[in-house]
């Protein structure tokens, strides 16, 4: 009777494995790339994946402080360390690797009670503080995948005077560059408002 | 705004699919849907059983058992030998041998704990071969269990209750399968990855940063992982990772599919049973808990982080920002968490551990309820059963009567058995608490310092206990204590309440209806719907109450103190 039931049950999960496995995650990867090829591949462009939020602290500016002449995304992954000129950890949002750095994708996991997230929120306040920007709270928290691409019209709007300063381009044109990357809630009511950073930055580049 | 359109759209999506996919539910488990039948007739053939197979509830428990075994068995092989197999463009190596345990337990038990980053440790052949499978088996058990529990109030004197392997494999075909397949072609067309090359490298000539993007066969896993309320993501971030979890729109595409099965479960009930409103009484208790866990996560999310206040920023407009992605929102994940702690679901969207002290309790306290509001996929429904018996059986104690529910005697057998399946959950939770407290191993797993160290215990043990997978992610999980102990917390707080869910569908089968009179306790009206809240809430509330205390509440009350 045992001896029935196991060779069933090892049926079952060889069955089981071939249909609910195989066959669905490879017919499911068949008519993805099918059908939407670029958003099953990682939505990839040469300069990275508009779904993937990249470090922009460590730009090089000329005559200017590094990193003041891009917009930046959340200080996700390492942190307040990733604007650390000191420690020279350059961080940001690293998926596996960004400048030989390896993680994971993840949040801080630090609690609404935590002295190290207190430091790290003051030492980013103080970070933006150096760049002449008023932060809002996504720009000195980071955020659940560690990998936020985006950032709110508010995030934009305060790095002007920063991104002007560094670039010579007026913040009446940012302004306008940071309305037409906007876009709105997802059907009117899903989610707020978001500008992609990648795209923002690529948009900024073409206008220098 | 858009808060209040999202839970308007969500309530209507959800009574679309309660009143349709509940009666759709209804008759694919009563045979009456055939249209994969060439595809079903080759499965019994190959397990040698069919639906003429009938079971009793001892044999069906049997089969499911060692089915299960198996499962595990071939799972763990699997894992441990990951590195020799194919679809594994990463070279991963071997899972060790405690964390193999720990994971395979975890997907076949219907929980999806990570103790691992899917990203850094898992092939593609892992990812497909062994977890998403699960992901689908173990929600087919647990509906199935469910139904043989709608079949011992539904039948008459029988002796059986069903075939094990038609239920699960008439789940799987005509339930899972197609949902699943339309919901992931959705989520890929939003910007899920679905690809089989492995990570991808790229220079960004704008900021000179080079990124090394990991992929895979993600979206179709995130369909069916919601589906199944398991809740496992292919990622380390879980859903808040973009590449599973692209935008606001599959955000709430995952919030209602992990919802619509669960509810719609109370349809299939009421119509199994010939009376809706028996369905509808069990829908209540869930959208009243449900509407106030929401109300008091995304309340609390809608308040600023102490830390980050502290700080010197206001976020007053924004929320609590910490650990949230900015498509999302601070109400949203609010929403989506309180989905997958109230289901046995435990997908993230957001990092739970940075939670304000209440949302943290929300989380926590949703899955302390025993996970019925309204559950996952089959374990919600029976474990609200066996509280609605326990809420007859009060009742009849206050009016003296033998109880009945839908004209079954509740009698001693069936009170125990409902009182056991109430209380192995408590127990295992509370028992294991207090061990990892007391032991170094134990104390060494916590990110945080003070009450949200004790948190981050408790919760871990509290969601395993729960099947539900859901994670204050700060604790360290990957040790061997947390794996074993772990991993025998989720297969007692799985079989030890589908054995005795199991036995009681056996022993309801066996009675007679009695017929209805003036004296009977109406077990379909307000008063009902408002006896077994009150028995969902004394039995977590009380249980808990004292270990809750030690975490979020002091955590909330100490204004001004950081640790």
């Amino acid at each position: 009777m045992i001896l029935a039931q196991l060779r069933r049950s090892a049926v079952a999960v060889v069955l089981f494995t071939l249909v609910f496995g195989f066959l669905y995650a490879l017919s499911g990867t068949g008519v993805a790339q099918l059908l939407f090829a670029h958003q099953a591949d990682g939505s990839l462009s040469a300069y990275g994946s508009t779904l993937i939020g990249q470090n922009w602290a460590t730009v090089r500016c000329p005559g200017h402080p590094l990193g003041s002449c891009v917009f930046h995304g959340r200080p996700d992954d390492t942190g307040p360390y990733a604007a650390n000129p000191k420690t020279h950890t350059p961080g940001g949002d690293n998926p596996l690797v960004a400048d030989g750095v390896k993680g994971e994708s993840g949040a801080t996991n630090l609690g609404p009670r935590s002295k190290t997230l207190l430091k790290d929120t003051r030492a980013l306040v103080a970070y933006w503080h150096a760049l002449g920007v008023d932060p809002t709270p996504d720009l000195v928290t980071t955020s659940g995948s560690g990998l936020d691409p985006d950032i709110t019209p508010e995030d934009a709007i305060v790095q002007i005077p920063m991104v002007a300063k560094a670039t010579g381009i007026s913040p009446a044109r940012l302004r306008g560059l940071i309305a037409k990357e906007t876009s709105g809630p997802q059907l009117g009511f899903l989610g707020s408002s978001t500008i992609d950073v990648l795209a923002l930055n690529e948009a900024l580049a073409k206008l220098r | 705004m858009g808060f209040f359109w999202t839970i308007l759209v969500l309530i209507v999506l959800l009574g679309i699919t309660w009143r349709y996919l509940g009666a759709y539910m209804a008759a694919v488990f009563e045979g009456r849907v055939q249209f994969l039948a060439w595809v079903e007739r080759p499965f019994y053939r190959l397990l040698g059983t069919g639906e003429e197979h009938e079971q009793t509830w001892k044999r069906y428990a049997g089969s499911l058992v060692v089915f299960s075994a198996v499962s595990l068995a071939i799972g763990y092989l699997l894992l441990r030998i990951q590195g020799s197999l194919f679809l594994n463009p990463q070279h991963l190596g071997a899972v060790p041998p405690a964390l193999s345990f720990n994971t395979v337990v975890s997907f076949v038990t219907n929980t999806n704990w990570q103790n691992y980053g899917g990203e850094t440790t898992m092939s593609y052949f892992s990812q497909i071969g062994v977890l998403t499978v699960q992901q689908f088996v173990s929600a087919s058990v647990g509906i199935a269990v469910a139904i043989t529990l709608v079949r011992g109030f539904s039948r008459r004197n029988s002796p059986t209750i069903g075939n094990f392997w038609v239920d699960i494999t008439r789940c799987l075909l005509y339930i899972l399968l197609p949902i699943a397949f339309l919901a992931g072609i959705l989520i890929v067309g939003q910007g899920a990855v679905q690809t089989l090359a492995g990570p991808v490298t790229i220079h960004d000539p704008l900021n000179g940063v080079t990124q090394t993007i990991p992929r895979g066969p993600a979206g179709f896993m995130g369909a069916i992982m919601q589906l199944g309320t398991n809740g496992g993501g292919f990622f380390n971030a879980d859903l808040a990772h973009p590449f599973e979890n692209p935008t606001a729109l599959t955000n709430f595409l995952y919030i209602w599919l992990t919802l619509s099965i669960p509810f719609a479960l109370t349809y299939t009930f009421g119509k199994m049973v010939k009376s809706v409103r028996h369905g509808m009484a069990l829908a209540g208790v869930m959208v009243i808990i449900f509407g106030c866990w929401v109300t008091i996560t995304a309340y609390s999310e809608h308040q600023g982080n102490p830390a980050v206040v502290a700080a010197g920023v206001t976020q007053t407009n924004t929320g609590n920002t910490e650990g949230k992605e900015v498509r999302f929102g601070d109400t949203t994940s609010a929403l989506f968490n309180t989905s997958m702690t109230q289901t046995s679901d435990g997908a993230v969207d957001s990092a739970t551990d940075s939670y304000n002290p209440m949302g943290g309790f929300g989380a926590l306290t949703g899955m302390m309820l025993g996970e019925v509001t309204p559950g996952g996929v089959g374990s919600g429904l029976y474990t609200l059963l066996i509280y609605a018996i326990i809420a007859v059986f009060i009742g009849g104690l206050m009016i003296g009567r033998t109880p009945e529910y839908l004209g079954k005697k509740i009698q001693a057998r069936e009170v125990k058995l409902a009182g056991l399946g109430a209380l192995v959950m408590p127990l295992i939770v509370l028992v294991f608490t207090a061990i990892a407290v007391s032991v170094h191993s134990g104390r060494a797993g916590p990110l945080n310092a003070g009450p949200h160290g004790f948190s981050e215990i408790l919760y871990a043990l509290t969601s395993q206990g729960n099947n539900n997978g859901s994670a204050m992610a700060g604790l360290s999980g990957n040790s061997a204590f947390y794996n074993v102990v772990g991993g025998i917390d989720m297969l007692l707080g799985r079989f030890a309440i589908m054995i005795p869910a199991l036995g009681l569908a056996g022993a309801l089968a066996a009675k007679n209806v009695v017929p209805a009179s003036l004296g009977t306790f109406r077990t379909d009206n307000s008063m009902f719907v408002g006896m077994t809240i009150g028995v969902v809430l004394i039995i977590g509330g009380l249980t808990f109450f004292p270990a809750v205390s030690l975490g979020p509440i002091v955590e909330q009350l100490s204004h001004g103190r950081f640790f």
